[in-house]
């Protein structure tokens, strides 16, 4: 059995959870915790360790989804979770403009980790008060070359996009 | 979609990059406490903005008649035949009485422009909003400002301001003349500006008392007394010493904290990949 990993990263609250919930064919094991900080406005509960999804695609071969936890004191997690990843995903909250720099920060920290390709995944595209994907790339200071995608991390057509786009970045580094 | 948010997260000069480079059309609003600006933009470039300070009048005529292109007599006339006091009413009326020519109307305009939004780039906090269906007010004389010139400008007064504010760091603080100048008193020079600051101080006035008096923003105060201070020959009167502000070091991290050698990306082929693509796909098929 052959496991191949994706790490699914950004800032607290994003969505990350909710992504991988969305496409796992497993119910998520998730670490999560309820909140007693002043963030409790935001979100009842976070992860703490990690969230943890899985998509077999045959007897041999098997698709993990690795959560970071949402708080920057877990992020020595990200390391060890960052390890022989295939690629990673960067979840942004596009109505918290609050978080870009966060995001920013955490995108810098997941790419010198690994030279691995990601993506953007603009969340919340569904809210009235969303920044456009455009937008967000000029924000985060994101490379052209780079995909910023919308994102509705509920709508299971939209994660699939989301993770095809990775899979094809992917595609295109890997030599015939 | 909408494009909103906090200055404390997203600043003027990150918006005016964003506008420049994404080329928008509309208009930024921005809404402080004490302040409101609107500022309008074509296609990336900035075109029009008014920014509600202090109730002053920057009508057409009244920034030709600062800037010495018109005078009181045909400001007063002009003003009296105006209907609206549109800008280009204003400027039609200008014209038509030979007092003035679209070259210094369309100069006045940029002037205006640009005084409003280079104050804007010292806002900290407040909340915009971008609405990419409002554009410039039909009577209004629009230019078209290279936005990066813009920014540059801005960024430099930014740098300025906070000179400025180093050397003078609180507005409650009074100056008093220095008693034996080290100037000839003779060979000093003041403008009309240093003059009128000049009249007010006193250990009794606060440079916030001089500002209001003498209708000046924070920036143009300070500029004013810090060069009549560079000339030696006024003081400030500096309040007592405070203990220094400690800093928390920042909390977050950003990066590891460790050297950490890249780890090489994993071995796929084409062929894996592609089992993971059709597998996707099928997701829910």
């Amino acid at each position: 059995m052959q496991a191949v990993k994706m790490v699914i990263t950004g800032p607290f609250s994003a969505g990350k959870t909710q992504f991988i919930s969305t496409i796992s064919e497993i119910k998520v094991v998730s670490t999560e915790r309820s909140i007693s900080d002043a963030t409790r406005h935001v979100k009842k509960a976070t992860t703490v360790a990690m969230d943890f999804g899985r998509i077999s695609v045959d007897e041999s071969l098997v698709l993990y989804m690795f959560g970071t936890p949402g708080q920057r004191r877990f992020d020595f997690m990200w390391e060890i979770l960052s390890e022989g990843m295939l690629g990673f995903v960067v979840v942004v909250d596009s109505v918290r403009p609050e978080t870009f720099r966060e995001a920013r920060s955490i995108l810098d920290v997941f790419r010198s980790y690994a030279q691995t390709p990601y993506v953007v995944a603009a969340n919340k595209q569904d809210k009235a008060d969303a920044w456009e994907p455009e937008d967000l790339r000029i924000a985060l200071g994101i490379d052209r070359k780079v995909k910023v995608l919308p994102c509705v991390a509920t709508d299971r057509e939209s994660v699939k996009t989301i993770l095809l786009e990775l899979l094809y970045s992917v595609l295109e580094l890997t030599p015939d | 979609m909408a494009l909103k948010g906090n200055l404390h997260d997203f600043t003027i000069t990150q918006l005016f990059n964003l506008v420049n480079l994404a080329g928008k059309t509309g208009m930024l609003v921005i809404e402080t406490k004490a302040h409101n600006a609107q500022v309008f933009f074509k296609d990336g470039k900035l075109v029009q903005s008014h920014l509600d300070q202090d109730g002053q009048n920057n009508d057409l005529v009244t920034i030709l008649l600062k800037a010495g292109k018109i005078n009181a007599d045909q400001a007063k006339l002009v003003r009296q035949r105006a209907a609206t006091r549109t800008d280009k009413e204003l400027a039609l009326l200008l014209i038509g009485a030979g007092y003035s020519n679209q070259r210094d109307i369309v100069q006045a305009v940029k002037d205006r422009i640009l005084e409003s939004v280079y104050p804007l780039f010292a806002w900290t906090e407040g909340s915009f909003y971008f609405d990419s269906n409002q554009i410039s007010p039909d009577e209004q004389i629009t230019v078209m400002l290279n936005l990066e010139n813009v920014i540059i400008e801005g960024t430099r007064r930014i740098k300025e301001w906070g000179q400025l504010k180093d050397d003078l760091p609180g507005l409650d603080w009074a100056v008093r003349f220095v008693d034996k100048p080290d100037v000839h008193l003779r060979n000093v020079q003041l403008t009309v500006e240093e003059w009128r600051v000049i009249s007010f101080v006193s250990p009794k006035n606060t440079l916030r008392q001089i500002a209001a008096a003498c209708k000046m923003d924070d920036l143009q105060l300070r500029k004013t007394v810090y060069r009549l201070l560079q000339a030696g020959l006024i003081e400030v009167m500096r309040p007592t010493a405070k203990p220094p502000i400690l800093t928390p070091s920042p909390v977050m991290a950003t990066g590891p904290s460790q050297p950490f050698v890249t780890p090489p990306p994993p071995k796929v082929d084409r062929g894996l990949l592609n089992r993971l693509i059709q597998k996707i796909k099928s997701i829910g098929e």
